[in-house]
Protein backbone atom coordinates (compact mmCIF):
# COMPACT_ATOMS: atom_id res chain seq x y z
CA UNK A 1 0.00 0.00 0.00
CA UNK A 2 1.37 3.52 -0.90
CA UNK A 3 1.43 6.41 1.59
CA UNK A 4 -1.26 8.85 1.60
CA UNK A 5 -0.46 12.11 2.16
CA UNK A 6 -3.86 13.64 1.53
CA UNK A 7 -5.53 13.26 5.27
CA UNK A 8 -9.05 12.88 4.55
CA UNK A 9 -10.11 13.81 8.26
CA UNK A 10 -7.53 16.73 7.88
CA UNK A 11 -9.06 18.52 4.67
CA UNK A 12 -12.51 17.96 5.83
CA UNK A 13 -11.47 19.85 8.29
CA UNK A 14 -10.22 22.81 6.88
CA UNK A 15 -12.50 22.83 4.04
CA UNK A 16 -15.08 24.88 5.64
CA UNK A 17 -12.88 27.94 6.44
CA UNK A 18 -10.96 28.08 3.15
CA UNK A 19 -14.63 28.34 1.87
CA UNK A 20 -15.47 30.81 4.42
CA UNK A 21 -12.54 33.07 3.34
CA UNK A 22 -13.67 32.16 -0.17
CA UNK A 23 -16.36 34.25 0.46
CA UNK A 24 -14.99 36.75 2.41
CA UNK A 25 -12.51 37.72 -0.37
CA UNK A 26 -15.65 38.11 -2.57
CA UNK A 27 -17.20 40.22 -0.41
CA UNK A 28 -13.79 42.69 -0.04
CA UNK A 29 -13.64 42.86 -3.64
CA UNK A 30 -17.02 43.45 -4.03
CA UNK A 31 -17.04 46.11 -1.69
CA UNK A 32 -14.89 48.06 -3.62
CA UNK A 33 -16.17 47.66 -6.95
CA UNK A 34 -19.37 49.17 -5.27
CA UNK A 35 -17.41 52.37 -3.74
CA UNK A 36 -16.83 53.31 -7.59
CA UNK A 37 -19.93 53.05 -8.31
CA UNK A 38 -21.08 55.13 -5.40
CA UNK A 39 -19.14 57.65 -5.88
CA UNK A 40 -19.88 58.00 -8.88
CA UNK A 41 -23.26 57.62 -8.38
CA UNK A 42 -23.66 60.99 -5.94
CA UNK A 43 -21.30 62.70 -8.67
CA UNK A 44 -24.28 62.46 -11.11
CA UNK A 45 -26.77 62.36 -8.98
CA UNK A 46 -25.72 65.88 -7.71
CA UNK A 47 -24.82 67.32 -10.55
CA UNK A 48 -27.87 66.24 -12.69
CA UNK A 49 -30.23 67.43 -9.64
CA UNK A 50 -28.03 71.07 -9.69
CA UNK A 51 -27.78 71.38 -13.59
CA UNK A 52 -30.35 69.50 -16.07
CA UNK A 53 -33.23 71.93 -15.82
CA UNK A 54 -31.10 74.56 -16.65
CA UNK A 55 -30.42 73.17 -19.55
CA UNK A 56 -32.47 74.59 -22.63
CA UNK A 57 -31.70 75.45 -26.34
CA UNK A 58 -30.85 78.71 -24.71
CA UNK A 59 -28.28 77.70 -22.62
CA UNK A 60 -26.76 75.64 -25.40
CA UNK A 61 -27.02 78.72 -28.54
CA UNK A 62 -26.56 81.83 -25.85
CA UNK A 63 -23.43 83.77 -25.78
CA UNK A 64 -21.96 84.19 -22.19
CA UNK A 65 -23.66 86.80 -20.02
CA UNK A 66 -23.30 88.47 -16.19
CA UNK A 67 -26.92 87.67 -16.21
CA UNK A 68 -27.10 84.20 -15.31
CA UNK A 69 -30.91 83.91 -16.60
CA UNK A 70 -29.80 84.53 -19.72
CA UNK A 71 -26.12 83.06 -19.87
CA UNK A 72 -25.40 80.17 -22.31
CA UNK A 73 -22.30 78.60 -23.30
CA UNK A 74 -22.26 78.35 -27.37
CA UNK A 75 -18.90 80.31 -27.04
CA UNK A 76 -17.58 77.25 -25.13
CA UNK A 77 -18.98 74.81 -26.82
CA UNK A 78 -17.49 75.80 -30.34
CA UNK A 79 -13.96 76.36 -28.71
CA UNK A 80 -13.91 73.11 -27.69
CA UNK A 81 -15.10 71.78 -30.85
CA UNK A 82 -12.50 73.70 -32.75
CA UNK A 83 -9.81 72.38 -29.58
CA UNK A 84 -10.84 68.69 -31.33
CA UNK A 85 -10.92 69.98 -34.71
CA UNK A 86 -6.77 70.81 -34.09
CA UNK A 87 -5.48 67.98 -31.35
CA UNK A 88 -7.45 65.07 -33.86
CA UNK A 89 -5.06 65.84 -37.15
CA UNK A 90 -1.95 67.12 -34.67
CA UNK A 91 -2.39 64.26 -32.82
CA UNK A 92 -2.93 61.26 -35.45
CA UNK A 93 -0.37 62.56 -37.34
CA UNK A 94 2.34 63.23 -35.57
CA UNK A 95 1.71 60.14 -32.96
CA UNK A 96 0.59 57.49 -35.62
CA UNK A 97 4.08 58.61 -37.62
CA UNK A 98 6.15 58.61 -34.51
CA UNK A 99 4.85 54.98 -33.50
CA UNK A 100 5.37 53.39 -37.33
CA UNK A 101 8.75 54.82 -36.89
CA UNK A 102 9.48 53.45 -33.52
CA UNK A 103 8.05 50.26 -34.42
CA UNK A 104 9.09 49.48 -37.95
CA UNK A 105 11.86 51.42 -38.98
CA UNK A 106 13.83 52.21 -35.94
CA UNK A 107 16.57 49.70 -35.34
CA UNK A 108 16.08 48.11 -32.21
CA UNK A 109 18.59 49.09 -30.21
CA UNK A 110 19.43 51.00 -27.20
CA UNK A 111 18.31 54.71 -28.66
CA UNK A 112 15.03 53.03 -29.50
CA UNK A 113 13.94 51.92 -26.27
CA UNK A 114 15.33 55.11 -25.06
CA UNK A 115 13.32 56.74 -26.72
CA UNK A 116 10.07 54.66 -25.98
CA UNK A 117 10.81 54.33 -22.79
CA UNK A 118 10.98 58.18 -22.14
CA UNK A 119 7.67 58.53 -24.25
CA UNK A 120 6.09 56.29 -21.80
CA UNK A 121 7.55 58.44 -19.14
CA UNK A 122 6.23 61.40 -20.83
CA UNK A 123 2.59 60.58 -20.54
CA UNK A 124 2.68 61.27 -16.88
CA UNK A 125 3.94 64.33 -16.86
CA UNK A 126 1.56 66.43 -15.25
CA UNK A 127 -0.75 68.20 -17.48
CA UNK A 128 -0.33 71.90 -15.80
CA UNK A 129 3.43 71.21 -16.72
CA UNK A 130 2.41 71.06 -20.58
CA UNK A 131 0.16 74.07 -19.94
CA UNK A 132 3.81 75.87 -19.60
CA UNK A 133 5.51 74.23 -22.38
CA UNK A 134 2.65 75.61 -24.43
CA UNK A 135 2.35 79.26 -22.63
CA UNK A 136 6.57 79.52 -23.26
CA UNK A 137 6.36 77.72 -26.77
CA UNK A 138 3.10 78.67 -28.37
CA UNK A 139 1.82 81.91 -26.46
CA UNK A 140 5.33 83.50 -26.16
CA UNK A 141 7.68 82.47 -28.46
CA UNK A 142 5.49 81.87 -31.44
CA UNK A 143 4.05 84.97 -30.24
CA UNK A 144 0.65 83.05 -31.00
CA UNK A 145 -1.02 84.83 -28.03
CA UNK A 146 -3.65 82.72 -25.99
CA UNK A 147 -5.54 81.57 -29.32
CA UNK A 148 -7.08 78.47 -30.21
CA UNK A 149 -3.61 77.48 -31.85
CA UNK A 150 -1.79 77.69 -28.79
CA UNK A 151 -4.50 75.84 -27.27
CA UNK A 152 -5.15 72.91 -29.56
CA UNK A 153 -1.68 72.12 -29.93
CA UNK A 154 -1.06 72.34 -25.99
CA UNK A 155 -3.55 69.88 -25.45
CA UNK A 156 -2.09 68.01 -28.60
CA UNK A 157 1.03 67.64 -27.31
CA UNK A 158 -0.55 66.70 -23.93
CA UNK A 159 -1.57 63.73 -25.22
CA UNK A 160 0.63 62.71 -28.10
CA UNK A 161 2.80 60.33 -25.61
CA UNK A 162 -0.87 58.19 -25.22
CA UNK A 163 -1.09 57.94 -28.54
CA UNK A 164 1.97 57.09 -29.77
CA UNK A 165 1.98 54.25 -26.95
CA UNK A 166 -1.78 53.44 -27.97
CA UNK A 167 -0.78 53.31 -31.07
CA UNK A 168 2.63 51.35 -30.80
CA UNK A 169 0.48 48.43 -29.30
CA UNK A 170 -1.69 48.38 -31.24
CA UNK A 171 1.11 48.21 -34.49
CA UNK A 172 2.82 45.15 -32.40
CA UNK A 173 -0.41 43.15 -32.31
CA UNK A 174 -0.53 43.07 -35.75
CA UNK A 175 1.33 39.00 -36.16
CA UNK A 176 4.63 39.42 -37.91
CA UNK A 177 3.10 36.06 -39.81
CA UNK A 178 1.50 39.23 -42.03
CA UNK A 179 4.53 41.10 -42.51
CA UNK A 180 6.35 38.19 -43.88
CA UNK A 181 3.90 37.15 -46.51
CA UNK A 182 4.45 41.00 -47.37
CA UNK A 183 7.94 41.07 -47.92
CA UNK A 184 8.08 37.71 -49.36
CA UNK A 185 6.87 38.99 -52.37
CA UNK A 186 9.02 41.95 -52.74
CA UNK A 187 6.94 44.33 -51.41
CA UNK A 188 8.59 47.30 -49.70
CA UNK A 189 8.31 48.28 -45.81
CA UNK A 190 6.60 51.17 -46.92
CA UNK A 191 4.00 49.32 -49.18
CA UNK A 192 3.34 46.73 -46.41
CA UNK A 193 2.83 49.32 -43.76
CA UNK A 194 0.32 51.00 -45.61
CA UNK A 195 -1.88 48.00 -46.95
CA UNK A 196 -1.16 45.30 -44.45
CA UNK A 197 -0.33 46.92 -40.99
CA UNK A 198 -1.61 49.68 -40.73
CA UNK A 199 -5.23 48.50 -41.93
CA UNK A 200 -4.98 45.82 -39.17
CA UNK A 201 -3.77 47.96 -36.41
CA UNK A 202 -6.40 50.79 -37.44
CA UNK A 203 -9.33 50.24 -35.17
CA UNK A 204 -6.70 49.55 -32.23
CA UNK A 205 -5.15 52.82 -33.07
CA UNK A 206 -8.57 54.81 -33.51
CA UNK A 207 -9.60 53.48 -30.31
CA UNK A 208 -6.30 55.30 -28.26
CA UNK A 209 -7.24 58.44 -30.33
CA UNK A 210 -10.25 58.85 -29.20
CA UNK A 211 -9.66 58.40 -26.11
CA UNK A 212 -6.56 60.33 -25.34
CA UNK A 213 -9.40 63.03 -27.41
CA UNK A 214 -11.65 62.48 -24.64
CA UNK A 215 -8.87 63.04 -22.16
CA UNK A 216 -7.84 66.34 -24.11
CA UNK A 217 -10.84 67.85 -24.12
CA UNK A 218 -11.49 67.38 -20.53
CA UNK A 219 -7.97 68.99 -19.75
CA UNK A 220 -8.58 72.75 -17.62
CA UNK A 221 -4.88 72.83 -16.08
CA UNK A 222 -3.06 73.42 -19.32
CA UNK A 223 -5.80 76.02 -19.91
CA UNK A 224 -5.80 78.22 -17.16
CA UNK A 225 -1.75 78.06 -17.48
CA UNK A 226 -2.50 79.49 -21.32
CA UNK A 227 -4.65 82.15 -19.47
CA UNK A 228 -7.93 81.07 -21.81
CA UNK A 229 -10.55 83.55 -20.27
CA UNK A 230 -14.23 82.94 -19.74
CA UNK A 231 -15.28 86.62 -20.97
CA UNK A 232 -17.83 88.29 -23.19
CA UNK A 233 -15.79 87.19 -26.43
CA UNK A 234 -17.03 86.71 -29.79
CA UNK A 235 -17.35 83.07 -31.06
CA UNK A 236 -14.21 81.56 -32.45
CA UNK A 237 -14.54 81.42 -36.32
CA UNK A 238 -10.92 80.32 -37.04
CA UNK A 239 -7.68 79.05 -35.38
CA UNK A 240 -5.94 82.78 -34.47
CA UNK A 241 -9.23 83.57 -32.72
CA UNK A 242 -9.62 83.75 -28.57
CA UNK A 243 -11.47 81.24 -27.44
CA UNK A 244 -13.22 79.56 -24.34
CA UNK A 245 -13.67 75.99 -23.93
CA UNK A 246 -16.28 73.71 -21.75
CA UNK A 247 -13.89 72.51 -19.16
CA UNK A 248 -12.78 76.67 -18.57
CA UNK A 249 -16.48 77.40 -18.32
CA UNK A 250 -16.48 75.25 -15.47
CA UNK A 251 -14.01 76.21 -13.73
CA UNK A 252 -14.80 80.14 -13.71
CA UNK A 253 -18.43 79.38 -12.60
CA UNK A 254 -17.31 77.11 -10.13
CA UNK A 255 -15.01 80.25 -8.91
CA UNK A 256 -17.76 82.85 -9.51
CA UNK A 257 -20.66 80.86 -7.68
CA UNK A 258 -19.70 82.69 -4.37
CA UNK A 259 -20.29 86.05 -6.44
CA UNK A 260 -23.45 84.85 -7.73
CA UNK A 261 -25.40 81.65 -6.37
CA UNK A 262 -27.22 80.90 -9.38
CA UNK A 263 -23.69 80.18 -11.14
CA UNK A 264 -23.13 76.81 -9.79
CA UNK A 265 -26.21 75.90 -11.64
CA UNK A 266 -24.92 76.97 -14.52
CA UNK A 267 -21.54 75.21 -14.01
CA UNK A 268 -23.40 71.80 -13.05
CA UNK A 269 -25.19 72.16 -16.73
CA UNK A 270 -22.25 72.75 -18.29
CA UNK A 271 -20.80 69.61 -16.82
CA UNK A 272 -23.35 67.64 -18.14
CA UNK A 273 -22.89 68.76 -21.52
CA UNK A 274 -18.91 67.94 -21.23
CA UNK A 275 -20.07 64.62 -19.68
CA UNK A 276 -22.34 63.53 -22.78
CA UNK A 277 -20.08 65.01 -25.05
CA UNK A 278 -17.25 62.39 -23.44
CA UNK A 279 -20.13 59.75 -22.56
CA UNK A 280 -20.41 60.29 -26.75
CA UNK A 281 -16.47 59.27 -27.23
CA UNK A 282 -16.13 56.71 -25.38
CA UNK A 283 -18.87 54.80 -26.90
CA UNK A 284 -17.60 55.65 -30.12
CA UNK A 285 -14.08 53.97 -29.37
CA UNK A 286 -16.08 51.03 -27.64
CA UNK A 287 -17.80 50.49 -30.32
CA UNK A 288 -15.17 51.05 -33.42
CA UNK A 289 -13.04 48.28 -30.73
CA UNK A 290 -15.98 45.49 -30.95
CA UNK A 291 -16.69 45.94 -34.33
CA UNK A 292 -13.56 45.95 -36.20
CA UNK A 293 -10.96 44.30 -33.87
CA UNK A 294 -9.18 41.67 -35.86
CA UNK A 295 -8.86 38.30 -34.48
CA UNK A 296 -5.84 36.20 -36.22
CA UNK B 1 1.74 27.02 -66.78
CA UNK B 2 -2.02 26.30 -69.12
CA UNK B 3 -1.22 22.25 -69.57
CA UNK B 4 -0.45 22.45 -65.98
CA UNK B 5 -3.07 23.79 -64.91
CA UNK B 6 -5.29 21.38 -66.73
CA UNK B 7 -3.54 17.63 -66.40
CA UNK B 8 -4.48 15.60 -63.59
CA UNK B 9 -2.34 15.26 -60.98
CA UNK B 10 -0.46 11.59 -61.24
CA UNK B 11 1.83 10.85 -58.60
CA UNK B 12 2.46 7.44 -60.86
CA UNK B 13 3.45 9.68 -63.86
CA UNK B 14 5.65 12.09 -61.82
CA UNK B 15 7.94 8.99 -60.50
CA UNK B 16 8.05 7.31 -63.91
CA UNK B 17 9.44 10.43 -65.06
CA UNK B 18 11.84 10.71 -62.50
CA UNK B 19 13.47 7.47 -63.88
CA UNK B 20 14.23 9.31 -67.70
CA UNK B 21 17.68 10.13 -68.27
CA UNK B 22 18.57 13.20 -66.87
CA UNK B 23 18.00 16.06 -69.01
CA UNK B 24 20.44 18.99 -67.89
CA UNK B 25 18.94 21.26 -65.81
CA UNK B 26 20.61 25.02 -64.96
CA UNK B 27 21.40 25.66 -61.46
CA UNK B 28 19.18 28.34 -60.10
CA UNK B 29 21.18 28.77 -56.69
CA UNK B 30 24.73 28.38 -56.02
CA UNK B 31 25.96 28.61 -52.52
CA UNK B 32 29.92 28.93 -51.75
CA UNK B 33 31.35 29.28 -48.21
CA UNK B 34 28.42 30.62 -46.77
CA UNK B 35 28.96 31.23 -43.29
CA UNK B 36 26.15 33.30 -40.77
CA UNK B 37 26.08 34.55 -37.21
CA UNK B 38 23.16 35.42 -35.38
CA UNK B 39 25.19 37.42 -32.93
CA UNK B 40 27.78 35.29 -31.93
CA UNK B 41 26.19 32.19 -32.52
CA UNK B 42 27.49 30.32 -35.57
CA UNK B 43 24.04 29.54 -37.01
CA UNK B 44 25.46 28.31 -40.60
CA UNK B 45 29.09 26.95 -41.01
CA UNK B 46 30.60 26.86 -44.69
CA UNK B 47 27.54 25.57 -46.44
CA UNK B 48 28.25 24.74 -50.43
CA UNK B 49 25.37 23.34 -51.82
CA UNK B 50 23.91 24.07 -55.80
CA UNK B 51 20.12 24.11 -56.34
CA UNK B 52 18.82 23.44 -59.60
CA UNK B 53 15.74 24.19 -62.07
CA UNK B 54 12.75 22.48 -62.46
CA UNK B 55 13.60 20.31 -58.97
CA UNK B 56 12.40 19.97 -55.42
CA UNK B 57 15.31 20.14 -53.03
CA UNK B 58 14.49 19.06 -49.25
CA UNK B 59 16.36 20.23 -46.35
CA UNK B 60 16.23 17.70 -43.21
CA UNK B 61 17.78 17.64 -39.99
CA UNK B 62 16.60 18.20 -36.21
CA UNK B 63 15.63 21.83 -34.75
CA UNK B 64 17.95 23.84 -34.62
CA UNK B 65 20.42 22.77 -37.37
CA UNK B 66 20.34 25.33 -39.30
CA UNK B 67 17.67 24.31 -42.17
CA UNK B 68 15.07 27.52 -41.91
CA UNK B 69 17.74 29.45 -41.10
CA UNK B 70 19.29 28.22 -44.87
CA UNK B 71 16.22 29.02 -46.12
CA UNK B 72 15.09 32.11 -45.02
CA UNK B 73 18.93 33.12 -46.42
CA UNK B 74 18.00 32.26 -49.85
CA UNK B 75 15.28 35.38 -49.67
CA UNK B 76 16.80 37.41 -47.32
CA UNK B 77 14.15 36.81 -45.05
CA UNK B 78 16.93 36.08 -42.45
CA UNK B 79 17.93 40.04 -42.33
CA UNK B 80 14.47 40.43 -40.51
CA UNK B 81 16.36 39.47 -37.53
CA UNK B 82 18.85 42.53 -37.17
CA UNK B 83 21.65 41.07 -35.22
CA UNK B 84 22.56 38.80 -38.82
CA UNK B 85 25.85 38.87 -39.80
CA UNK B 86 27.16 36.51 -43.14
CA UNK B 87 30.04 35.58 -45.27
CA UNK B 88 30.58 33.79 -48.41
CA UNK B 89 27.83 34.19 -51.47
CA UNK B 90 25.01 32.84 -52.81
CA UNK B 91 25.03 33.61 -56.17
CA UNK B 92 21.21 33.46 -58.04
CA UNK B 93 21.44 33.58 -61.84
CA UNK B 94 24.99 34.43 -61.71
CA UNK B 95 24.74 37.46 -59.24
CA UNK B 96 25.40 37.58 -55.45
CA UNK B 97 22.59 38.01 -53.45
CA UNK B 98 24.40 38.52 -50.36
CA UNK B 99 25.87 41.96 -51.64
CA UNK B 100 23.98 44.86 -50.20
CA UNK B 101 23.75 46.25 -54.31
CA UNK B 102 21.00 43.29 -54.99
CA UNK B 103 17.68 44.54 -54.09
CA UNK B 104 15.47 42.59 -51.50
CA UNK B 105 12.92 43.56 -53.06
CA UNK B 106 13.92 42.00 -56.52
CA UNK B 107 15.09 38.73 -54.89
CA UNK B 108 11.57 38.50 -53.19
CA UNK B 109 9.54 38.83 -56.49
CA UNK B 110 11.94 36.61 -58.16
CA UNK B 111 11.83 33.66 -55.25
CA UNK B 112 8.71 33.21 -53.61
CA UNK B 113 8.03 31.73 -49.91
CA UNK B 114 5.84 30.07 -48.13
CA UNK B 115 5.55 29.25 -44.54
CA UNK B 116 5.20 26.57 -41.70
CA UNK B 117 2.08 28.51 -41.05
CA UNK B 118 -0.41 29.54 -43.39
CA UNK B 119 -0.77 33.55 -43.45
CA UNK B 120 -3.24 34.31 -45.39
CA UNK B 121 -3.77 38.05 -44.96
CA UNK B 122 -7.29 39.64 -43.37
CA UNK B 123 -8.59 39.84 -46.54
CA UNK B 124 -11.19 38.47 -49.60
CA UNK B 125 -9.76 35.66 -51.00
CA UNK B 126 -9.42 37.45 -54.64
CA UNK B 127 -7.31 40.46 -52.87
CA UNK B 128 -4.56 37.88 -51.35
CA UNK B 129 -4.17 36.62 -54.83
CA UNK B 130 -4.08 40.05 -55.95
CA UNK B 131 -2.04 41.77 -53.43
CA UNK B 132 1.13 40.54 -55.21
CA UNK B 133 0.63 41.80 -58.69
CA UNK B 134 -0.91 45.03 -56.77
CA UNK B 135 2.12 45.61 -54.99
CA UNK B 136 4.23 45.67 -58.16
CA UNK B 137 2.09 48.17 -60.14
CA UNK B 138 -0.99 46.14 -61.91
CA UNK B 139 -4.11 47.22 -61.05
CA UNK B 140 -5.96 46.99 -64.38
CA UNK B 141 -9.36 44.88 -62.66
CA UNK B 142 -9.37 42.05 -65.83
CA UNK B 143 -5.75 41.24 -65.84
CA UNK B 144 -5.99 41.15 -61.95
CA UNK B 145 -8.87 39.07 -62.59
CA UNK B 146 -6.77 36.48 -65.51
CA UNK B 147 -4.03 36.41 -62.45
CA UNK B 148 -6.05 35.27 -59.64
CA UNK B 149 -7.77 32.11 -61.76
CA UNK B 150 -4.43 31.66 -63.33
CA UNK B 151 -2.68 31.48 -60.02
CA UNK B 152 -5.68 29.46 -58.34
CA UNK B 153 -5.54 26.95 -60.82
CA UNK B 154 -2.33 26.82 -60.52
CA UNK B 155 -2.25 25.82 -57.23
CA UNK B 156 -5.26 23.71 -58.15
CA UNK B 157 -7.91 25.00 -55.52
CA UNK B 158 -10.13 26.86 -57.95
CA UNK B 159 -12.63 25.00 -57.90
CA UNK B 160 -13.06 24.72 -54.63
CA UNK B 161 -12.92 28.82 -54.37
CA UNK B 162 -14.07 30.07 -58.02
CA UNK B 163 -17.57 30.53 -56.20
CA UNK B 164 -16.49 32.32 -53.21
CA UNK B 165 -13.24 34.48 -54.27
CA UNK B 166 -14.76 37.83 -52.01
CA UNK B 167 -14.90 35.59 -48.98
CA UNK B 168 -12.78 36.67 -46.30
CA UNK B 169 -9.69 34.08 -46.41
CA UNK B 170 -10.16 33.21 -43.01
CA UNK B 171 -12.80 31.04 -43.23
CA UNK B 172 -11.12 28.80 -45.17
CA UNK B 173 -9.72 25.30 -43.85
CA UNK B 174 -5.91 25.29 -42.83
CA UNK B 175 -5.13 23.33 -45.55
CA UNK B 176 -7.49 25.38 -48.30
CA UNK B 177 -5.61 28.55 -46.40
CA UNK B 178 -1.99 26.80 -46.86
CA UNK B 179 -2.83 26.71 -50.73
CA UNK B 180 -4.39 29.99 -51.14
CA UNK B 181 -0.78 30.89 -49.92
CA UNK B 182 1.01 29.13 -52.36
CA UNK B 183 -1.72 30.64 -54.98
CA UNK B 184 -0.78 33.75 -53.97
CA UNK B 185 2.96 33.02 -54.14
CA UNK B 186 2.57 31.62 -57.90
CA UNK B 187 0.62 35.48 -58.73
CA UNK B 188 3.73 36.91 -58.70
CA UNK B 189 5.60 34.30 -60.99
CA UNK B 190 8.82 33.67 -59.40
CA UNK B 191 11.34 30.96 -60.70
CA UNK B 192 11.82 29.62 -57.17
CA UNK B 193 9.75 28.71 -54.31
CA UNK B 194 10.90 28.57 -50.62
CA UNK B 195 9.02 26.04 -48.68
CA UNK B 196 9.27 26.23 -44.96
CA UNK B 197 7.64 23.04 -43.29
CA UNK B 198 4.88 23.72 -45.47
CA UNK B 199 2.65 20.86 -44.20
CA UNK B 200 3.42 20.61 -40.31
CA UNK B 201 0.11 22.13 -39.21
CA UNK B 202 -1.73 19.98 -41.75
CA UNK B 203 -3.71 16.99 -41.39
CA UNK B 204 -2.61 13.76 -43.59
CA UNK B 205 -4.79 14.42 -46.47
CA UNK B 206 -4.39 18.41 -46.68
CA UNK B 207 -0.45 17.33 -46.16
CA UNK B 208 -1.20 14.58 -49.62
CA UNK B 209 -2.45 17.71 -51.72
CA UNK B 210 0.60 20.03 -50.98
CA UNK B 211 2.96 17.16 -52.36
CA UNK B 212 0.92 16.31 -55.25
CA UNK B 213 0.84 20.27 -55.79
CA UNK B 214 4.89 20.18 -54.74
CA UNK B 215 5.16 17.63 -58.00
CA UNK B 216 3.07 19.33 -60.25
CA UNK B 217 4.74 23.17 -59.61
CA UNK B 218 8.55 21.62 -60.20
CA UNK B 219 8.09 21.45 -63.65
CA UNK B 220 8.41 25.23 -64.03
CA UNK B 221 9.85 26.24 -60.94
CA UNK B 222 12.80 25.10 -58.43
CA UNK B 223 11.46 24.51 -55.46
CA UNK B 224 13.53 24.10 -51.54
CA UNK B 225 11.33 22.71 -49.10
CA UNK B 226 12.67 22.44 -45.26
CA UNK B 227 11.22 19.68 -43.86
CA UNK B 228 10.85 17.71 -40.24
CA UNK B 229 8.86 14.86 -42.01
CA UNK B 230 11.63 12.11 -43.96
CA UNK B 231 8.53 10.12 -45.47
CA UNK B 232 7.77 13.27 -47.23
CA UNK B 233 11.55 14.39 -48.24
CA UNK B 234 12.05 10.82 -49.38
CA UNK B 235 8.56 10.78 -51.36
CA UNK B 236 8.47 14.32 -52.79
CA UNK B 237 12.39 15.34 -53.32
CA UNK B 238 14.93 15.16 -56.19
CA UNK B 239 17.60 15.71 -53.66
CA UNK B 240 18.17 15.89 -50.26
CA UNK B 241 20.52 18.02 -48.06
CA UNK B 242 20.91 16.60 -44.54
CA UNK B 243 21.88 19.53 -41.97
CA UNK B 244 23.47 19.31 -38.41
CA UNK B 245 24.68 21.87 -36.30
CA UNK B 246 24.59 24.65 -38.59
CA UNK B 247 26.86 22.26 -41.88
CA UNK B 248 25.56 20.24 -44.07
CA UNK B 249 26.60 16.67 -43.26
CA UNK B 250 25.55 14.95 -47.12
CA UNK B 251 24.12 16.67 -49.50
CA UNK B 252 22.98 14.22 -52.56
CA UNK B 253 20.32 12.41 -54.98
CA UNK B 254 17.65 11.65 -52.47
CA UNK B 255 17.60 7.98 -53.59
CA UNK B 256 21.23 7.77 -52.70
CA UNK B 257 20.37 9.48 -49.50
CA UNK B 258 17.32 7.40 -47.90
CA UNK B 259 19.08 4.04 -49.22
CA UNK B 260 22.59 4.18 -49.19
CA UNK B 261 23.90 6.98 -47.46
CA UNK B 262 27.40 8.12 -46.93
CA UNK B 263 27.88 9.09 -43.50
CA UNK B 264 26.68 7.47 -40.42
CA UNK B 265 24.95 10.48 -38.98
CA UNK B 266 22.64 10.72 -42.05
CA UNK B 267 21.47 7.18 -41.34
CA UNK B 268 21.34 7.63 -38.21
CA UNK B 269 18.64 10.61 -37.82
CA UNK B 270 17.06 9.06 -41.28
CA UNK B 271 16.30 5.99 -39.50
CA UNK B 272 15.25 7.88 -36.21
CA UNK B 273 17.70 6.83 -34.14
CA UNK B 274 18.01 10.41 -32.85
CA UNK B 275 16.57 14.06 -33.55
Amino acid sequence: MTTKYMDAELVGKRMSSRVRKNAGWKGVFFASTLFGLFVLAVLLIRVFTQGLEYINIDFLMNHLSTDASRAGIMGAILGTAWLMLIVVPVTMVVGVGTAIYLELYAKKGKLQSFIATNISNLAGVPSIVYGLLGLTLFVRALEFGNVLLAGGLTLALLVLPIVIVAAQEALRAVPGSLSEASYGMGATKWQTVRRIILPAAIPGILTGAILSLSRAIGETAPLTVLGIPALLIPFPSGIFDTFTALPMQIYYWTIDSSLVAEYANLAAATIIVLLILLFLLNSIAIFIRNKFQQRY
Amino acid sequence: MNTVMTKKINLQLVRNERREPAVQKEIVYDTKDLNLWYGETHALKNINMDIKEKEVTAIIGPSGCGKSTYLKTLNRMVELVPIVKTSGEITYKGRNILDKSFRVEDLRTQVGMVFQKANPFPKSIYENIAYGPRIHGINNKKILDEIVEKSLRGAFIWDELKDRLHDNAYGLSGGQQQRLCIARCLAVEPNVILMDEPTSALDPKSTLRIEELVQELKKDYAIVIVTHNMQQAARISDKTAFFLNGEIIEYDQTDHIFNTPTDERTGDYISGRFG
